[in-house]
């Protein structure tokens, strides 16, 4: 008898089921599919880049990226002079940038008030709202004209040293590889003291109070207790920093002066860096041309994306040892 | 013989709809849930093993016990709240008016619209004290304003929260006080007319006089609502339940683990003058625990 | 006797030169963010006095002209450039913002430690550091050689390069979110979907709008995805979806390499006016952090 009556009225435990289940499926459907556009827009970019350079690459071969003959008409295309700018302009951008980026960090972490500390961050950040080719405006019409003199005085000084008097070679001119890296460094710092301020604020209380108590200064508690403790995010931080200065591309182009050939230690002369390439000569660019500078866009993307993952990888690792403390 | 015999006062609780089991395993007893071997592992770790026991209707049932003693566990496997816990697993059976909740298909919203919850800190969501209230109907599909203003007022009357907060309805839920807010929780538990209302130390983050208004509303409702508290203040279930359960741990011979266990299960009064064994009598004279 | 002062006065003496160096050292932390201050205040003092003038002068000639047709003209029109970054920007949020929040949800709520979840966010941080002008470059293969150009191809660039940034500020954001609300939606019987969007979402709302303006605030001022993909007008162009389009940065960027007053004095207003609108959206984003901060401390 209670199997009719079952057959009638769905039992508690039918009921239990539910239905509308569908509702969450199709919310989970589209929040895994919008959690997968990153891997397929970085998927795709790998694709088309490799696709469209193939050209170029095979017309040139290995010598894409050890000559440095760049002659359109030509049909020569060797980019090494501009990995040598990209890089170049990159590291001058990292010996300015570091020290002052860390300088900040440890000011705004373990010296100022907390009111200062406020401050002093929207300060800095305000730094990285400033659009990029702003700052290129500002490099070409500005401070390229204006900073000459102090180049000249770089040169005369520093004449006949080592290694110095190379960098800091005969005749400079306004647009190089060294006003390309002041700029960029400018626009690094912002994104190395954010990151070195999170790391080195995980620094516990207990071992900082550990090296005071021991009669340490407060640099020297800085030295010995707060920067062996975040060494890992800060090297993240400068790879991450090193990253951004290698992809920039119109401040630099802007500023490094548009040389070809240029593969010098004289960082008062002009050069050119890949972005800034690609950024000039796309307009009037043949099709072997165009596929030539989609294979530097992607010598870039592959050279930033290593640096990248490099850092992502060092931050993870040190949060991750520091999260276990 | 049909089914309904079994069921003798059906149209109390308000989701009557479901009490009648009209499945042929409803229990003869007027128990709510009926566990048996009851256990919940955390990944390895088996945090309680062999429960087994049956939850009366329109009683209030007290889980006590030392921390660590699975008490908590046991009441989040009611609802199966322990499902948001990546790691957790039952074994064993949880029948809810004879249906088996841990059956393949079970959809977990709809055991726990039956199944309400109180949790140990007051939870009220950052929004006003009438959507707080209103959030389960709506839910639950109810648009009409006229007919959330009745359960709004309806709930709140029955968490004996109404004549505080009737004139501010619209203000942050987080503006009130503790005590208020844990009765806004109950408020929000009861506006989807529950047939259970679970309880997991609902007073621990109170004051004693907050506390004796939530035991207050507890008596009130209790003649509507299962109710199963989890509580580590003895004198709260000697107050407010008709049934206690005792839960003590015991070490595990190969793993030196814990894992807790249900010793004893009678009613209030027998556990607490003249309980059978002498691990519950140990702890409800103070001795331990 | 005399040897035991010599070690006495030593260790004096290192004493006070450590207590030197410590302040001297210090003192330098505090001169490199004061070096920091000196470009930051040419940049914008100079792009003030030099932008100003051209903005204000026969006010609101320079919102509403059209640019130039001639490069080396004087005098105002920046309005078709402004309708573009408007535009641009616009498609580009409404294509970054929901994906990049929803991609979020996955990592928080869904995915949370899984491998693919943890892959999902390393490949995120590396996105974020793909180079504008390769961002661009793909945009141009994939979209712009096939419906040319237009200021979409630019939006969907610069979505790229925002989403990474959205997703990063989201998911923390969202693991902000106490989990004491999610059990209590839970226990009233609502679906972890309708939990989400009732609860959890609307909880970290302020967080999440304020690091979706940022990302705003700065794609707002990218040029180098923008070369390739929209083209240059003069005229303005409010379709973002045919026809080419133009941009204050790309304008700021013909004109930095002029030689004539009449253009350089436009990038300066470009740049006040760029400049203007990227602080604008960040100011927007700490106003809604100070809401979500102070809805956090009740």
């Amino acid at each position: 008898m209670s199997v009719t009556t079952t057959s009638h009225t769905p039992t508690l435990q039918e009921r239990l089921r539910g239905k509308g289940g569908h509702a969450d499926r199709s919310f989970r459907g589209v929040v895994y599919v919008s959690g997968f556009v990153v891997l397929a827009v970085l998927a795709l970019i790998a694709l088309t880049m490799f696709d469209k350079s193939r050209a170029a690459l095979s017309h040139m071969g290995l010598d894409f990226f050890t000559s440095k003959r760049w002659n359109p008409p030509g049909e020569q295309y060797g980019v090494l002079s501009y990995i040598w700018g990209t890089v170049y302009t990159s590291v001058i951008a990292l010996v300015l940038a570091v020290p002052v980026s860390l300088g900040i960090a440890i000011y705004i972490t373990q010296v100022a008030p907390n009111w200062l500390r406020k401050v002093m961050t929207y300060v800095i950040d305000l730094l990285a709202v400033v659009p990029s080719v702003v700052f290129g405006l500002w490099g070409i019409l500005v401070f390229a004209p204006h900073v000459l003199g102090f180049y000249k005085w770089l040169s005369r000084t520093f004449d006949g040293w080592p290694v110095l008097g190379n960098i800091f070679g005969p005749n400079p001119q306004g647009r190089t590889f060294f006003t390309a890296g002041i700029i960029l460094a400018i626009m690094i710092i912002p994104i190395i003291v954010s990151i070195s301020r999170e790391v080195m604020e995980t620094t516990p209380q207990t071992e900082k109070e550990a090296a005071l108590g021991l009669g340490a200064t407060k640099w020297e508690m800085i030295t010995g207790a707060v920067l062996p403790h975040s060494r890992g995010g800060l090297v993240g931080a400068v790879m991450l920093g090193l990253g951004r200065a290698m992809g920039e591309t119109i401040a630099v182009a802007l500023v490094i002066g548009s040389a070809t050939g240029q593969i010098t230690l004289n960082a008062l002369t002009s050069g050119n860096s890949m972005p800034a390439v690609i950024t000039a000569e796309w307009g009037e660019a043949d099709t072997l041309k165009k596929s030539a500078l989609i294979a530097m866009a992607m010598t870039l993307f592959v050279m930033t994306i290593v640096v990248n993952m490099t850092a992502t990888a060092v931050v993870n690792r040190s949060q991750k040892r520091m999260g276990v403390r | 013989m049909t089914s309904d015999t079994h069921l003798p006062d059906q149209e109390v609780t308000m989701t009557m709809d479901d009490a009648p089991a009209a499945g042929g395993a409803a229990p003869a007893a007027p128990a709510v849930f009926d566990l048996r071997s009851l256990e919940v592992y955390y990944g390895q770790f088996r945090a309680v093993r062999d429960v087994s026991m049956e939850i009366n209707r329109q009683e209030i049932t007290a889980f006590i016990g030392p921390s660590g003693c699975g008490k908590t566990t046991v009441l989040r496997s009611l609802n199966r709240m322990n499902d948001e816990v990546p790691s957790a697993k039952v074994g064993g059976l949880v029948l809810y008016h004879g249906a088996d909740l841990y059956a393949p298909g079970v959809s977990v919203t709809e055991v726990r619209r039956r199944i309400g919850m109180v949790f140990q800190r007051p939870n009220p969501f950052p929004k006003s004290i009438y959507d707080n209230v209103a959030f389960g109907p709506r839910v639950n599909g109810i648009k009409s304003r006229s007919e959330l203003d009745g359960i709004v007022e309806e709930s709140l009357k029955g968490a004996a929260l109404w004549d505080e907060v009737k004139d501010r309805l619209k203000s942050s839920a987080l503006g009130m006080s503790g005590g208020q807010q844990q009765r806004l929780c109950i408020a929000r538990a009861i506006a989807v007319k529950p047939d259970v209302i679970l309880m997991d130390e609902p007073c621990s983050a109170l004051d004693p006089i907050a506390t004796a208004r939530i035991e207050d509303l507890m008596q009130e409702i209790k003649s509507e609502y299962t109710i199963v508290i989890v509580t580590h203040n003895m004198q709260q279930a000697a107050r407010v339940s008709d049934r206690v359960a005792f839960f003590t741990t015991e070490i595990n011979p190969e793993s030196d683990r814990r894992t807790g266990v249900m010793v004893e299960y009678d009613d209030t009064k027998k556990i607490f003058s003249n309980p059978s064994d002498e691990r519950t009598e140990a702890y409800v004279t103070g001795r331990f625990g | 006797m005399s040897t035991v002062l010599t070690a006495a006065d030593l260790r004096g003496s290192r004493r006070t030169w450590r207590v030197i160096k410590s302040k001297l050292m210090i003192g330098l932390t505090l001169l490199s963010f004061i070096v920091v201050l000196i470009p930051l205040v040419t940049v914008i003092g100079t792009v003030i006095a030099k932008g100003a003038g051209i903005v204000f002068r026969d006010f609101p000639a320079w919102f509403t002209t059209d640019i130039p047709v001639r490069t080396r003209a004087e005098g105002p029109g920046m309005g078709p450039a402004i309708i573009g970054t408007i535009v641009i920007t616009a498609a580009a949020s409404a294509l970054a913002i929901p994906i990049g929040i929803l991609a979020a949800v996955y990592l928080n709520e869904y995915g949370r430690n899984s491998r693919t979840a943890r892959t999902v966010r390393f490949l995120s941080n590396v996105m974020s550091g793909v180079p504008s002008i390769v961002m661009g470059l793909f945009i141009y293969v994939v979209y712009t050689l096939r419906f040319g150009l237009s200021g979409f191809a630019g939006s969907i660039a610069l979505a790229c390069l925002m989403l990474p940034v959205v997703i990063r500020s989201s998911e923390e954001m969202l693991r902000l979110v106490p989990n004491h609300l999610r059990e209590a939606s839970f226990a009233l019987g609502t679906r972890k979907s309708r939990t989400i969007l009732s609860v959890v979402l609307p909880s970290a709302l302020p967080g999440i709008v304020s690091g979706s303006l940022l990302a705003v605030a700065r794609a707002a001022g990218e040029t180098a995805p923008l070369l390739f993909t929209i083209g240059i007008v003069t005229k303005g162009n409010w379709d973002v979806f045919s026809g080419p389009n133009t941009a204050l940065s790309a304008q700021i960027f013909r004109n930095a390499s002029a030689v004539q007053a009449g253009p350089q004095e436009r990038g300066w207003g470009a740049a006040l006016t760029l400049v203007a609108i990227a602080f604008l959206f960040t100011v927007l984003a700490r106003l809604a952090t100070s809401l979500y901060q102070r809805r956090q401390a009740r």
